[in-house]
């Protein structure tokens, strides 16, 4: 039928180009189009929805997934995954408001936090790329494991400061603009660096693109592999000290749960190849936008909680299903 | 039935595509293209890679509509083949390169997949078993029908696909480049099978490269070029420098080279590889590879030819045997090391183990030397990859668009291209080419051979491995053959006397000990 189509849309050679290039547009947007038209249906039902002030409520929320979505567009890029972010978070927020309550020293819970982040994420790695165990293995014993060492960092209660020297991050703004949406916009930024300006970034989408050409192209698979998963627990440790920052407390029992599943979930909606080797920051960027439009525009729809999760998970499938199919018809000619 | 009513249905065609015509978009596919095939005959189908063979095998089994005006008969009745299901109802049965069998699965099962015989709505194992098992028989085959499809070589999963084809009474089998990963008793075998076919009157297709194959078993051959029909030649008319001039309207004898140059004192050694290991299948290899030398590896499929240049290229771990490199030592315990050491190396398999598909040409074309030309701070030097890429691209003639678009949209001549700079631009001194021409078109094949021989002037070494004897004695200065495992002898060309492959198969068969 897509053949049909095609051919006749090829009718003139005008036609042909027109429609290439216009389908050739359409790949470079991506998912922009459903984060606008949600958008504006969620207007349609509720005006309030597109003011300034809920607008900043939806890009704060969506921060800290958005940073948990970049490290995890590294890691998929390679066609790994990595289910431990959410643990991780945990863990480093723990950690970021213990360091937080010695006095004088508090700033440094943000780089510790940071840190320990860096240390699981290459635990992770060392696990993938040298024992040579499959991700989903490796990082489905880390959830388990690492939430046990956030438990276990508080004896298994929530620590509070309310006196937290970092707290502004979570609160304050840079000319009216909320420190955690800075902070996501920066994370994303510097992803886009990395990946398309540097030669590390190119290897990572080789690596993920056919792991054994990029092996006997000289390219030393294990570090790439290293480097992801460390990028990815680097940055759900700073997710950690963002939301310890917000919350000026954390929790090594709640914090951070199936955080990792919105985190793929915006990566896989952003058009990120689950099986490696193709996608990119700016979708995931979208990817994690539209999650949180959902989420806040049910709420201000009024759609009660449980409806909400059956609504999000329809949409994500859908989603991808379209994008999938736009995919295909644009690889046909 | 009578002799008239035989002769009348031997010469009533089984299958007629009377001008097939095809477009996607602005791209003219197919031409104007007719072919005829009678029952019980094998209709070889050649021509460039590109010339639109594959389009016209899709146009037959329904995966593509054809252009009005065009039409397909079977016993004179035009049919309607638009989808699979209907073009496997009228008796076509496609055999693709890349076989679609499910390894898990036993070759009955795979037989009857998405046909099961059944019994009260659950399949019927036993039938199953049973009726595979008698196309089996029929095939000649040595395997039950109960193994699994894992344990079986390729060849043996190239008649289960067969069988399957026979188990729906297919008619018209096309068979698309059968041989490519066979051994030769594999592809004797094979030979065998469709022979048995074509006495119970069943038509094949055959798509192949090979003008040697087609040569030993084709009735009639139809050259397809540039997306038009060229012509039809009948067996007794067959000469390969025919088929070549119909396929590029060049002369095959005109890319190889007329002087070999044995290795003489004069020039260094420039790897010298002494008891090389792996252990499995690879015993105490040595020879010597000269500067400017063309080397070739010769020897049957499975024979460790290309064990033996992973073992040299560090892609695969050695147990014993040690290196030198102009006349120094040197310890290559992976690829990078070998790179390092100046020695590349092209596989045999350029989907599975070399391109990288969904990236940029230019990307392809840089990978191996990203970290020499990064700027500061690791950052890619973009100017100085696309300089790369457009200088590759003009010295090797890929044909492509620009070197921004994904190396998966080329033809395989081009991605094989892609490929050799890659390899080019690391500046090795050794290069090890596993089957450079493996699935590239002759045009290409001619540009590959200029190519190896130009680096030899140049003073490079080079080791080609080889299955395709004509180009072996044609481009090689030297032959080195293998045989299980080991260096079964070597061969070499003397004044007057050039390369003898009568002298390779010897040592590659082993028949020379008896």
């Amino acid at each position: 039928m897509t053949e049909r189509a095609i051919g006749m849309a090829g009718t003139t050679d005008q036609a042909a180009v027109s429609s290439r290039r216009w389908r050739t547009a359409l790949a470079a947007l991506g998912m922009l189009p459903v984060l606008v038209l949600l958008a504006a249906a969620f207007q349609f039902i509720n005006p309030r929805f597109l003011t300034g002030t809920n607008l900043l409520i939806v890009t704060q929320q969506s921060s800290i997934n958005i940073v948990l979505a970049a490290g995890m567009t590294f890691v998929i890029l390679t066609g790994g995954i990595d289910l431990s972010v959410g643990s991780i978070l945990a863990a480093s927020a723990m950690m970021a408001v213990l360091v937080s309550l010695i006095p004088d020293w508090g700033m440094l819970g943000v780089p510790v936090a940071i840190l320990v982040g860096l240390g699981f994420g290459i635990i992770n790695g060392l696990l993938v790329a040298y024992i040579r165990l499959p991700p989903f293995i490796v990082t489905l014993g880390s959830l388990t494991a690492v939430r046990g060492v956030a438990r276990l960092l508080g004896n298994d209660t929530t620590v509070f400061n309310s006196d937290l020297p970092f707290a502004f991050i979570g609160n304050g703004s840079l000319f009216g603009i909320p420190w955690l949406v800075i902070i996501a916009l920066t994370v994303v930024v510097f992803s886009w660096v990395v990946l398309k300006r540097t030669v590390l970034g190119t290897w990572i989408y080789a690596v993920g693109g056919n792991a054994e050409a990029a092996r006997l192209t000289g390219i030393k698979v294990p570090l790439v592999l290293v480097f992801v998963y460390g990028v990815s627990g680097l940055l759900a440790g700073l997710g950690g000290a963002m939301s310890a920052a917000r919350l000026y407390a954390a929790n090594g029992l709640q914090l951070g749960q199936a955080y990792e599943l919105d985190a793929i979930a915006a990566v896989i909606l952003g058009g990120t190849s689950f099986v490696g080797g193709i996608g990119s920051i700016w979708g995931t960027l979208i990817g994690g936008l539209i999650i949180a439009v959902l989420s806040n525009g049910l709420i201000l729809a009024g759609v009660s909680d449980i409806w909400q999760y059956i609504i999000k998970g329809l949409v994500i499938i859908i989603a991808v299903a379209l994008d999938r199919y736009r995919l295909q018809a644009g690889a046909r000619t | 039935m009578n002799v008239a009513a035989q002769m009348e249905a031997g010469r009533r065609p089984l299958l007629e595509m009377r001008h097939i015509s095809k477009t996607f978009g602005a791209t003219r596919a197919l031409q104007d293209v007719s072919l005829t095939v009678h029952a019980g005959e094998l209709h070889a189908l050649m021509g460039e890679n590109g010339a639109g063979k594959s389009t016209l095998m899709k146009v037959l089994s329904g995966a593509y509509w054809p252009d009005p005006g065009g039409e397909i008969l079977i016993d004179g009745t035009p049919v309607a083949t638009g989808n699979p299901i209907k073009a496997r109802a009228h008796g076509i049965a496609v055999i693709y390169q890349e076989l679609s069998l499910a390894p898990n699965l036993t070759a009955a099962q795979n037989i009857f997949l998405g046909n099961e015989p059944r019994r009260f709505g659950f399949v019927d194992l036993d039938q199953c078993n049973r009726r595979a098992g008698e196309i089996l028989a029929r095939l000649g085959v040595s395997f039950s029908a109960r193994s699994l499809v894992s344990n079986l070589s390729l060849g043996e999963r190239q008649l289960v696909e067969i069988a399957r084809a026979l188990s729906v009474s297919a008619r018209i089998i096309v068979m698309d480049e059968p041989t490519t990963s066979l051994t030769s008793r594999e592809t004797d075998r094979l030979f065998d099978v469709i022979a048995a076919l074509k006495s119970h009157g069943i038509a094949i297709i055959y798509i192949s490269h090979r003008m040697e194959e087609v040569y030993q078993i084709a009735d009639r051959v139809s050259v397809l070029r540039d997306s038009g029909y060229v012509g039809t030649l009948e067996r007794s008319d067959l000469s390969a420098s025919r088929l070549v001039s119909m396929m590029v309207g060049r002369d095959l004898s005109a890319f190889y080279k007329k002087d070999h140059r044995p290795p003489d004192s004069k020039r260094a050694i420039a790897l010298s590889v002494r008891g090389m290991s792996d252990g499995h299948l690879v015993k105490n290899c040595s020879f010597d590879l000269h500067q400017g030398e063309v080397l070739a590896l010769a020897g049957l499929v499975g024979s460790g030819r290309t064990e033996l240049a992973r073992l040299i290229f560090g892609a695969d771990r050695h147990v014993a045997g040690t290196l030198e490199l102009d006349g120094k030592p040197v310890s290559i315990r992976s690829p990078r090391e070998a790179l390092d050491a100046g020695i590349a190396y092209l596989t045999e398999d350029r989907k599975e183990l070399g391109l990288f598909l969904d990236m940029l040409i230019s990307d392809n074309v840089n990978m191996g030397v990203l970290a020499r030309d990064a700027r500061v701070g690791g950052l890619r030097d973009f100017a100085v990859a696309n300089r790369r890429a457009a200088k590759a691209m003009s010295e090797l003639s890929i044909r492509a668009r620009s070197a921004q678009i994904n190396a998966g949209s080329l033809s395989g001549g081009n991605q094989q291209k892609v490929l050799l700079a890659r390899l080019l631009e690391t500046e090795p001194r050794v290069v090890i080419l596993d089957e450079p021409t493996r699935g590239v078109d002759v045009g290409a094949k001619s540009e590959i051979y200029r190519l190896i021989d130009s680096l030899a002037k140049k003073g490079m070494a080079i080791l080609m491995i080889s299955s395709e004897l004509p180009e072996v004695v044609g481009i090689a200065d030297r032959v080195l053959v293998m045989r299980d495992g080991a260096i079964a002898g070597e061969v070499v060309a003397t004044p007057g006397n050039p390369l003898s492959q009568e002298a390779i198969i010897e040592l590659a068969t082993g028949a020379h000990q008896r």
